[in-house]
């Protein structure tokens, strides 16, 4: 084991993985992470915490990490390179660890020009992969990264964000490629709406062996409306919506587009599931927790095996 | 070369509004290339200053001059003559000129008249880009030819990001990704798997980051 976090034996059994997502709230209240919390206890392996999730000030995730596990639950701590340096990067992963986080996801972060302070000054002293390499060389070799010794090593189970989606369209299974070359041992999608394309790039990243050295989790983000699917697919960078998706939202009721949203998401786990390949789903339902336990139930993942 | 703009006329009216002798000082380096703070911008500057002091009921006392260059200690001497009786400088040189004036003049007043925005160059007639962030140590040769740190938002060596769409950078599309004219000349050039390597964390001591930069050419020093 390399962390020993949950995630980590459920997906190194083979085990289907699901992981869940919490973004911190934009206040000081611990009662509104542990709300969402007790959505996803019992029907998740993990939830992953957003740090400072389209660069608007919430709690911070470490923070927010903490409250899940004094709830029970495994956390996921995101990190991002936008607003931290080297220092500040190494000190907080020794940090997350002492509080006994496990599972990290390296990040760049979106451009604070999309958050609610575009007058900040960014950092990127270093990117998403040198962030993986970082984490990979605490743990396996014990060091820093000016070569100095680590006394205690946070040993983390290292992941990263994919998007299949986004161009150079024929470059993203091999910028994986990368990552799994910096030192991750899991990737979670961006949402998949397009599930042909998707399924094109899972091709690609078979054909070059990366299936067999990474853990993929599929990204499934439930649709709430249609005017929630047109701003995905118009607004939000690197994001497929088809179409098709869409129409089938349009095709319904105005009160029945959430529930359908839901059975989208649904079939579109159970497309991934027979997918060669995939380990697991990472299910996105933003500010949408609650629907998360039917989500996982009906596309037959309960009850979520005990490692 | 460093690219620069003027501030607009109202910022600079409310900057300079105590001061009645004012000399307008341009320079005849790379803010004239860029059209910003050259003999010809010192001009008209220096008539709109006029032309609104005598809005004001004020007589203008505004002077011209424009230097062969404000970052060299040898040019600054070309204002000894016409800077004596003057209370205010408002250069519109770089952002370096008005800090070379401030050095040397103790007494006067130094304001910018320019916003010194970028190092870059020209894209078309009236379009400027940049290009060069200095970090002191170029290595845009691993990358095609192209800066990733200045040109790349996120300044990402292992690029492009997941908001890479279309040949557009995520945080607008008015913003070429570097990332993909990278992939796009190393395509070209059949040297793709340069970019299937993991580029490690980068040394900034030559950058700004390791403080304020000097350099010194010993084979030039008298």
């Amino acid at each position: 084991m390399k962390s020993g976090s949950r995630l980590e034996k459920v997906l190194t059994s083979g085990q289907f993985a699901v992981t869940g997502e919490c973004g911190p709230p934009r206040g000081a209240d611990a009662e509104e992470v542990r709300k969402k919390a007790g959505h996803l206890k019992g029907v998740v392996d993990s939830v992953n915490v957003t740090d400072n999730q389209t660069a608007v000030v919430r709690m911070s995730s470490t923070a927010g990490c903490l409250i899940l596990l004094q709830e029970g639950l495994e956390p996921n701590l995101q990190m991002v390179v936008r607003d931290r340096n080297r220092i500040a990067i190494q000190s907080d992963i020794l940090g997350a660890y002492a509080l006994g986080i496990r599972n990290m996801l390296c990040l760049s972060g979106d451009h604070q020009r999309f958050g609610d302070h575009p007058s900040a000054k960014n950092v990127f002293d270093l990117d998403s992969m040198q962030l993986i390499q970082t984490v990979k060389k605490m743990r396996d070799e014990g060091k820093f990264i000016n070569d100095q010794e680590i006394h205690h090593p946070p040993k983390m189970f290292i992941g990263a964000a994919v998007n299949p989606f986004a161009d150079p369209a024929d470059f993203r299974a091999i910028r994986m490629g990368k990552k799994i070359a910096a030192g991750v041992d899991f990737v979670q999608t961006q949402c998949i709406y397009n599930l042909d394309r998707f399924e094109k790039f899972m091709q690609q990243a078979r054909d070059l062996g990366l299936t067999e050295k990474v853990y993929i989790l599929g990204g499934v983000t439930p649709m709430k409306s249609v005017g929630m699917a047109n701003y995905m697919k118009n607004l939000v960078p690197g994001m497929d919506v088809p179409a098709e998706v869409i129409n089938r939202l349009k095709g319904v009721a105005k009160k029945d587009q959430a529930s359908e949203g839901i059975k989208i998401a649904i079939e579109t786990i159970q497309r991934l599931k027979e997918m060669k390949g995939i380990a697991g789903v990472h299910v996105m339902a933003i500010e949408w927790e609650e629907r998360v336990p039917e989500i996982v139930e009906m596309a037959g993942l309960l009850p979520r095996p005990q490692v | 070369m460093v690219v620069a703009e003027r501030k607009p006329l109202k910022e600079l009216l409310e900057m300079v509004q105590p001061y009645k002798k004012i000399l307008v000082a341009g320079c005849k380096g790379c803010v004239t290339v860029c059209n910003a703070g050259g003999k010809k911008e010192v001009e008209i500057l220096a008539s709109e200053l006029r032309i609104a002091r005598k809005k004001e009921g004020q007589e203008p006392d505004i002077q011209e001059i424009t230097l062969e260059r404000q970052c060299d200690p040898e040019y600054i001497n070309q204002l000894e003559g016409v800077i004596k009786d003057r209370e205010a400088v408002l250069s519109i040189a770089c952002s370096v000129g008005p800090q070379y004036i401030a050095g040397r003049y103790m007494d006067k007043m130094v304001f910018p008249g320019l916003n010194t925005t970028f190092i870059g160059g020209s894209l078309e007639h009236g379009v400027f880009a940049e290009f060069c962030q200095a970090c002191g140590a170029c290595g845009i040769h691993k990358f095609g030819g192209l800066c990733p740190i200045a040109r790349c938002s996120k300044s990402l060596l292992n690029g492009p990001c997941g908001g890479s769409a279309k040949g557009k950078c995520e945080i607008s599309k008015d913003v070429d990704c570097v990332w993909q004219l990278i992939y796009d000349r190393l395509k070209g050039l059949g040297q793709l798997d340069r970019m299937t390597q993991v580029i490690p964390c980068k040394d900034w001591t030559t950058s700004r980051d390791g403080g304020p930069r000097i350099t010194i050419r010993e084979d030039l020093r008298l």
